[in-house]
């Protein structure tokens, strides 16, 4: 048992960890702002592939990592684009829209990629971490949490950025209240419509971005259903957060350490089939709702559509 | 309040029955059902030239297959028999207002629970009687599987979003974990359940390849739908989905019918596994997932929830997935073309009836 406890692998299983929940905890911060617009976007796995996809067109072609999570997170932007004006501006069912562009976007983006990339399978170079001085000299932890990309940091300072918005800010309060009482924020003269899109394209940014850091970041290259149900996981998380940030990133980073867990076996060679380790976070959540699930604050008109003047 | 889409739900629900179907209705059901899928493929033919393909020949071979071909055909029903117990289990759902999106992971455990105990059964007593057990057993555990998101919701009101969601990502590791260690056949080097002889297995239709689970498939649906819209309990549960807080006040047990209502569903999500396997795939392998659930939740939302334009629905689903595949394979195209084509389709018919809509409301107005 050397190896596997040591520091060494310890701190490559958290660095991993933190990897993993980097795409989950931008997924779950996206939906969670959709579903305090009172949008239930189920969409957001197709946003995802849509980031990945471009997200590494964009960084192959330009070799500029940062260009490629621009792309990303406007590939996302322009899912979320076809949900606005479907759910948001006529509003058609959330579910229906939502599961077509998320089978569309799987379905697209794997021709594409077949037709692009099939024969070469390219793939991206390492990219360049932004180590943090001193911190990362503290062992095990230093290595695992102080030695990312740069994009990981602003994800995390996104979480309270996200806090502060919907704590503090107009535009926040405006969000909940398009997702609790819609025709209220009408009534005080705020668009409900225009207060949604945002919502929705934010969480298409968001969820682009994140897809992008899944292809070109975690996996360093795009192979069909890369995303392979993070999309879904994000929807799981934003809905156990109850409308704080804070417990998207616990939630993401939980699940973060049970999938980097499942690739460090595979590694140390332990013959455990990898889909019992990829149970855990769900038997965990599972078992946390059992005992303490109470009512969920979902947002009270989550899922249906605003119409003015309708009652 | 903790029930959030409810409501929506309870009032599509009840407008479906209430729309009596005289043939002009029909008629213009059906131009509004075809128009739109002729458009949807205008615009995926676009997808298929712009990456080289010729439109005409791919859907020349999706209808020659999944349509015209006496083979085809009868793959396309085969292909239905599982889709239609699995949309008969969200129908129930879903006009109870329950968002049962957990239908995967039910399936698969019903599939994997009827691969290995149909070869057991087998074994020691009659046929007939073998299919019959795996099949009560592959709902039995169906309905197992659902009861800690029926008990959350209907006691402390958990949304069942989530918790479906949750154990559709766990009934999916876990039936890999039965295959890979408690079922695996020790004859076969990829891990697989032991395979059911072909004799053994749902007979099939006269003498074509069409399994019968079809019918079981269209008696299943056409039951639901009847219970649902001309039963006492029927109307309980739709009272459910369209305002649970008026159906405690009526005096219904709601967390009971709450239960009753996922153990429904996934019952018949279960037995659409096993429909699936014992009468045609006749094994399991490991990380076999085929995902229908995805593809039939959204066509029970088009279909209204009305039983009967579900199966239309299913009928269009199988013809596009077996069409498609044969035609993917014929032109060099990844079968991957056939999920945009159905996306395509379900937002075209989305848009559809909201168009129908808002023309008969200012045609009332």
């Amino acid at each position: 048992m050397t190896g596997l406890f040591s520091e060494v692998f310890l701190s490559a299983l958290l660095f991993g960890a933190v990897t993993a929940a980097v795409p989950l905890l931008l997924a779950g911060l996206g939906e969670q702002m959709s579903e305090k617009a009172g949008v239930l976007n189920i969409g957001i796995e197709g946003m995802m592939l849509a980031g990945a996809y471009l997200g590494f067109v964009g960084a192959f072609y330009s070799g500029s990592l940062w260009l490629g999570f621009l792309t990303g997170a406007a590939g996302g932007v322009a899912v979320a684009l076809v949900m606005a004006l479907l759910c948001v501006r006529i509003g058609l069912n959330q579910i229906v829209i939502g599961i077509a562009l998320t089978l569309g976007l799987e379905g697209l983006t794997a021709l594409l990629h077949h037709f692009q990339f099939s024969r070469s399978y390219p793939r991206l170079p390492a990219p360049n971490p932004t180590v943090i001085p001193t911190l990362v000299d503290i062992p095990v932890i230093g290595p695992a949490f102080f030695k990312h990309h740069l994009i990981v940091y602003l994800a995390v300072a996104l979480v309270f950025a996200m806090g502060y918005l919907y704590r503090r800010t107009q535009l926040g309060l405006n969000l909940q209240a398009a997702g609790d009482k819609p025709a209220a924020l009408d009534v005080a003269g705020i668009d409900v419509i225009r207060t949604r899109t945002i919502a929705v394209l934010s969480t298409g940014a968001l969820a682009g971005l994140g897809g992008a850091y899944l292809a070109n970041v975690g996996a360093g290259l795009f192979i069909p259903f890369i995303t392979n149900g993070a999309g879904f996981l994000g929807i799981v998380l934003a809905m156990l957060a109850r409308g704080r940030p804070v417990w998207v990133l616990f939630g993401a980073l939980l699940f973060g350490v049970c999938l980097s867990l499942t690739t460090a076996m595979q590694v140390a060679g332990i013959n455990i089939p990898t889909d019992v380790i990829q149970m855990l976070p769900f038997l965990a959540v599972m078992i946390m709702l059992v005992l303490f699930g109470r009512r969920a604050s979902l947002p009270a008109a989550l899922g249906i559509p605003y119409e003015r003047g309708a009652r | 309040m903790s029930i959030d889409t409810a409501p929506t739900a309870g009032a599509t629900a009840l407008d479906a029955t209430s729309s009596v179907g005289t043939r002009r209705d029909v008629l213009r059901r059906l131009l509004m059902t075809l128009g739109p899928i002729l458009v949807a493929l205008v615009i995926a033919g676009c997808i298929l030239l712009a990456v080289g393909v010729d439109p005409l020949a791919y859907y020349g071979y999706v209808l020659e297959k999944g349509l015209f071909s006496p083979l085809g055909i009868q793959q396309t029903l085969t292909r239905m028999a599982p889709l239609l117990f699995l949309a008969a289990g969200l129908i129930v759902a879903f006009r109870a207002g329950m968002w049962n999106l957990g239908g995967d992971g039910q399936f698969l455990l019903g599939a994997v629970t009827a691969a290995a105990s149909a070869p057991m059964f087998v074994e020691v007593m009659p046929a007939w009687l073998a299919l019959f057990c795996a099949f009560v057993v592959a709902t039995l555990v169906a309905m197992v599987w659902s009861l800690v998101p029926a008990l959350l919701r209907a006691y402390q009101g958990v949304n069942e979003i989530i918790t479906t969601l949750m154990m559709t990502f766990l009934g999916t590791s876990l039936a890999n974990v039965l295959v890979k260690l408690l079922f695996r056949d020790p004859g076969t080097t990829v891990p697989q359940t032991r395979t059911l002889p072909v004799e053994d297995r749902l007979p099939r239709l006269f003498d074509t390849t069409i399994t019968s689970g079809l019918l079981f498939g269209l008696a299943a649906i056409i039951i639901v739908h009847l219970v649902m819209t001309r039963t006492a309990f029927g109307l309980r549960l739709r009272v459910v989905g369209a305002n649970p807080r008026a159906a405690v006040h009526a005096g219904l047990g709601v967390p009971g019918l709450t239960i009753a209502v996922f153990a429904i569903s996934a019952g018949l999500a279960g037995l659409a596994g096993a429909v699936d396997i014992i009468g045609v795939q006749g094994n399991v392998r490991a990380d076999w997932n085929p995902a229908y659930g995805l593809a039939v939740i959204p066509a029970v939302f088009l279909a209204r929830m009305n039983g009967f334009a579900a199966i239309g629905f299913v009928f269009l689903l199988s013809v596009l997935s077996i069409g498609g595949e044969s035609a993917a394979r014929r032109l060099g195209v990844p079968n991957h073309f056939t999920l945009v084509l159905v996306s395509i389709v379900l937002i075209v018919l989305a848009l559809a009836e909201y168009v129908d809509h808002r023309y008969n409301q200012s045609r009332k107005a």
